[in-house]
């Protein structure tokens, strides 16, 4: 094996993950890296060595990806039970007020120059229930549009914004949770 | 029927949530406008979804290793 199927090989864990959080199914997550893996050996002359082997990965990943969500987009179900949760309920009493008003996270400089903020918000991503982990790694991850993450999966524009507005609402209580809540502590990671 | 210009909260936490993934409509933002300016808490909610609309970029560079 040469130093560069060794590095490939080193990174195939890592792109499994990103894969299985991107499909939310192992056996496609799988296909997505055996591609990657082999586009990558097929053709060592394409990585220059100007970026990270890791970024270049992770960019034939993502078509590989865009690739598996076109051949089984609409197989996959578009809700889940943990998806249809009422998580407005939660935040909102009988007259659609704030039952407890959201904090101030400050200064979000103070945040985003940290990198165990990146890591927590990893986490929270990850932790998205099924349908929405996917939708919202469509747009935000694989930087595919409305139209297009409509099209791929069979929905509608409507419910596509249902599952990005819950997406986000989970997001907002994570991070509140497992970092801004804990800004007096100094945001142990 | 005529859209509202006056919303409680939770309408508000939607619209606000909304145009993260699509353009307002101009009542929509007029509506929103007037409720932030009587309403303490969701400007701050506001403000978060702003942070994390800047966030995200920059989860995606520190992701794919470029960061």
């Amino acid at each position: 094996m040469t130093d560069f199927a060794r590095a490939v090989e080193a990174l195939r864990p890592q792109l499994l993950r990103f894969a299985r959080a991107q499909l939310r199914n192992d056996a496609w997550a799988e296909d997505a890296v055996g591609d990657t893996v082999l586009a990558a050996l097929a053709k060592p002359q394409a990585f220059a060595g100007q970026s990270q082997l890791k970024t270049w990965l992770v960019g034939i990943l993502k078509h590989k990806l865009i690739d598996q969500i076109r051949r089984h987009g609409r197989e996959v179900s578009t809700t889940t039970d943990e998806d249809e949760e009422d998580l407005d309920g939660l935040l909102f009493n009988a007259s659609d007020h704030w039952r407890t008003a959201p904090a101030e996270w400050g200064d979000p400089e103070a945040a985003l120059g940290r990198r165990e903020f990146f890591e927590v918000l990893e986490v929270c991503v990850e932790k998205l229930p099924g349908v929405q982990g996917r939708v919202f790694m469509m747009r935000e991850w694989l930087e595919l549009d409305s139209a297009e993450i409509c099209k791929e999966l069979g929905l509608t524009a409507t419910n596509l914004w249902v599952l990005l507005h819950r997406a986000r609402l989970r997001l907002q209580a994570c991070l509140q949770e497992r970092w801004f809540g804990k800004a007096a502590t100094g945001n142990p990671a | 029927m005529s859209k509202p210009l006056f919303l409680n909260c939770r309408k508000v936490t939607a619209l606000v949530l909304a145009g993260e993934d699509r353009r307002l409509g101009f009542v929509e933002r007029v509506a929103l406008r007037l409720h932030m300016q009587i309403c303490a808490a969701c400007p701050k909610f506001s403000r978060q979804v702003a942070l994390m609309r800047q966030a995200f970029p920059r989860w995606r560079a520190y992701r794919d290793g470029a960061e």
